[in-house]
């Protein structure tokens, strides 16, 4: 249905943040202010999400916008320059396709989190369900906890950090990523190998934790994994692998 | 010197023929399917099956060139603030920058700009040469999300959801690294000359219920600007539909089994969807029971290539076409001017569907710069211009002859059906009975 644009649910406080109460509105305020670039360093406070899907999807706003609780599908979807964070959990596609910026969520995400994002960071302080990164396309990826199953399936580019376990079919036909996996991988999937640490990717890899401000991180004690690139042409022989 | 044979003696089996024997001795040599272009070669129940009854004594026909009769289309009424309104019930069907040259994706926007009507991106992401010569341009969302970026979703006229596509319902898309080329490669963020797979599901949805919200996602990133379609393969349109209305489409398009392919295996071409003629009457039954026809438009594709079939699914109940492989015909794909070019790489004008190899003669189906030069976009344009002029001057003459004022008030009481099983499928009498196999009353 076409969302009800009347009503007024967003306010001044002190002159400072914009605030949006999404108890009895839709997000379609919120949204919209939100494709407003605006100057830098405003911030808005979103109250009340209460699990809505599609909350700050499409944003361009270049300042904060924090969200006080938990949210639905889609969160911050095609995020771009606007710096989010969810006081909260998350529902299913987390952050897809974010273009730049920052997403920060305190809790937990679910299903298909950054997938087919192409810059920006995403940063999960708990656990992600299934398929995180999927098919991600440049973003970087942090995660606090652990990820489920068929996480950076057909991964292209990008960096995705998981400071726990990961589930079954970790990188499962991924392209040009780099995962850094901390605890232990369920299983790995077709073309997808553990690769060498060097200075490099340590470097990188410090560069994005200390970015993703979960501290307590060491460096040394993650292991990458990458494509085997031996799925790039398709070949008989490999028939086994698909 | 061998002895001479008498070939009437000789039986060839109807189950192991010579081109079956030939595709058995080429998977034996290769290992691995047949990949190919195009859409389905096999003989299928089609719109040729139906026939239009011309006003006579009962009703009265309308003036040619004289009494308008209207062919303008708006499509995306339910929700979008801007609905697209196109001149002709013809639109360009979605190609990808990768599967086709720069210059024939300009020159479809070219094409169809002229006429009024729109034209589709496809997986790869939109090109700035196709947005500046497109006036309506509608945007695919496909599962690969390749090249996807809000800014292009908001230049573009209209969003369409890829969930499946003609050629190979429930298939992804592939593109082999001889048209992976650096542009191609860049715009889809993958290594340069790899074989590139598509998914065959979105990766951040599945089933209509997360249909609805992804629609609502997208409608709110565009500001409820656009109309946003949604694509199926035929394969159960009736449910399909249903469920594409229950989540929000503004425009359903369904491609039937002979929509055409830049690169999918035969088995998949050959074997899997239904024809269009079923899928058309079964997505407009949809429509009808759900309250929603006309509503919700519907656009047929797969295997359009005449005014006869523009009017025949207008009048099953379709409220526009698109045509793929008919506008690269009319750019030039398979034309007998290009008979050597063809012998030089192995085929023949008329039967060339190697679109996966990139080595088009006519520059179309390529990759390679040189090839692609070969066409040049401003007379490839005129050409589509003038076919889709010509699919109109038809549409229009054949729904004047029905004393039709609007080619949309076509209806299934001017069909009649010229074999069984295609007035099953269309659910209209054989001709010269009043006999609707399959009905129930």
């Amino acid at each position: 249905m076409r969302p009800n644009h009347g009503g007024e649910s967003a306010r001044r406080q002190n002159g400072e943040a914009l605030r949006f109460d999404l108890k009895d509105s839709p997000v379609r305020e919120l949204n919209r202010a939100l494709h407003e670039r605006g100057a830098e360093g405003r911030s808005i406070r979103v109250a009340n999400p209460g699990g809505k899907h599609n909350v700050a999807v499409g944003a361009r706003f270049r300042g904060e916008v924090f969200i006080d609780g938990h949210v639905g599908y889609y969160c911050a979807g095609m995020n771009q320059n606007a710096a989010i964070v969810v006081n909260g959990n998350a529902g299913p596609g987390l952050a897809e396709n974010m273009m730049s910026g920052q997403v920060r969520v305190k809790g937990d995400a679910s299903q298909y989190g950054g997938a087919t994002a192409h810059g920006g960071l995403l940063v999960i302080e708990g656990n992600a369900a299934a398929r995180c990164g999927i098919s991600m396309k440049g973003a970087d990826i942090v995660v606090g906890g652990s990820i489920g199953h068929l996480s950076a399936f057909m991964a292209q580019s990008g960096r995705l950090v998981v400071c726990g376990d990961a589930g079954d079919a970790l990188g499962d036909s991924i392209y040009e990523a780099r995962i850094y996996l901390r605890g232990k991988a369920a299983g790995l999937g077709a073309d997808c190998i553990e690769k060498p640490m060097e200075a490099s990717h340590r470097e990188e890899l410090a560069y994005l934790l200390d970015q993703a401000e979960l501290g307590g991180m060491k460096a040394g004690d993650f292991r990458r994994f990458g494509s085997a690139r031996q799925l790039y042409h398709f070949q008989i022989d490999h028939l086994g692998a698909y | 010197m061998s002895a001479k044979i008498d070939r009437s003696w000789l039986a060839e089996s109807h189950t192991f023929p010579r081109p079956v024997i030939r595709e058995i001795q080429r998977a034996a040599r290769e290992g691995i399917y047949d990949i190919r272009g195009f859409g389905a070669k096999r003989r299928l129940p089609t719109f040729d099956d139906l026939l239009l009854l011309g006003a006579s004594m009962s009703r009265y026909p309308l003036e040619g060139y004289r009494e308008r009769c209207e062919t303008r289309v708006v499509l995306g009424t339910r929700y979008a603030e801007n609905p697209v309104t196109i001149e002709t019930p013809v639109t360009i069907a979605g190609m990808s920058f990768g599967a086709l040259s720069a210059q024939a994706k300009e020159a479809l926007g070219r094409g169809a700009s002229e006429v009024g009507t729109s034209t589709t991106t496809g997986d790869g992401g939109m090109t700035a040469e196709e947005r500046r010569h497109s006036n309506l341009l509608v945007y695919q969302y496909l599962p690969s999300r390749y090249g996807m970026n809000p800014d292009d979703l908001r230049a573009a006229d209209a969003i369409e959801i890829v969930v499946g596509q003609g050629a190979k319902p429930g298939g992804g898309g592939m593109l082999l690294g001889q048209k992976i080329t650096e542009r191609v490669a860049g715009m889809r963020n993958l290594p340069e000359g790899i074989d590139q797979r598509s998914a065959c599901r979105h990766p951040d949805w599945t089933g209509p219920d997360d249909l609805e919200i992804k629609i609502q996602e997208l409608r709110e990133i565009t500001d409820w600007k656009v109309p946003i379609y949604t694509k199926v393969g035929a394969s159960r349109p009736f449910y399909d539909v249903q469920l594409a209305v229950k989540a929000g489409a503004d425009v359903v398009v369904v491609d039937g089994m002979q929509g055409g392919t830049a690169a999918t295996q035969e088995v998949f071409i050959e074997h899997v969807g239904i024809p269009t003629l079923p899928a058309t009457r079964l997505a407009v039954e949809a429509l009808k029971e759900a309250g929603v026809h006309r509503e919700v438009q519907l656009i047929v594709s797969g295997g359009i290539r005449s005014g006869a079939d523009v009017a025949k699914a207008l009048a099953l109940g379709a409220d526009a076409v698109s045509i793929g492989t008919a506008a690269l015909i009319a750019m030039g794909d398979n034309s007998p001017e290009l008979e050597e070019q063809y012998n030089a790489i192995g085929s023949s004008a008329g039967y060339y569907d190697d679109y996966q190899e990139g080595r088009d003669p006519s520059g179309i189906s390529t990759q390679d710069l040189d090839l692609g030069k070969r066409l040049d976009p401003e007379t490839a344009g005129r050409l589509v211009a003038n076919y889709l002029r010509c699919l109109t001057l038809e549409t229009q003459t054949l729904a004047r002859a029905a004393g039709k004022s609007d080619v949309r008030n076509l209806e299934p009481e001017d069909l009649v059906a010229l074999t069984v099983e295609a007035a099953a499928m269309a659910r209209v009498p054989l001709a010269g009975t009043a006999w609707v196999p399959g009905a129930v009353k």
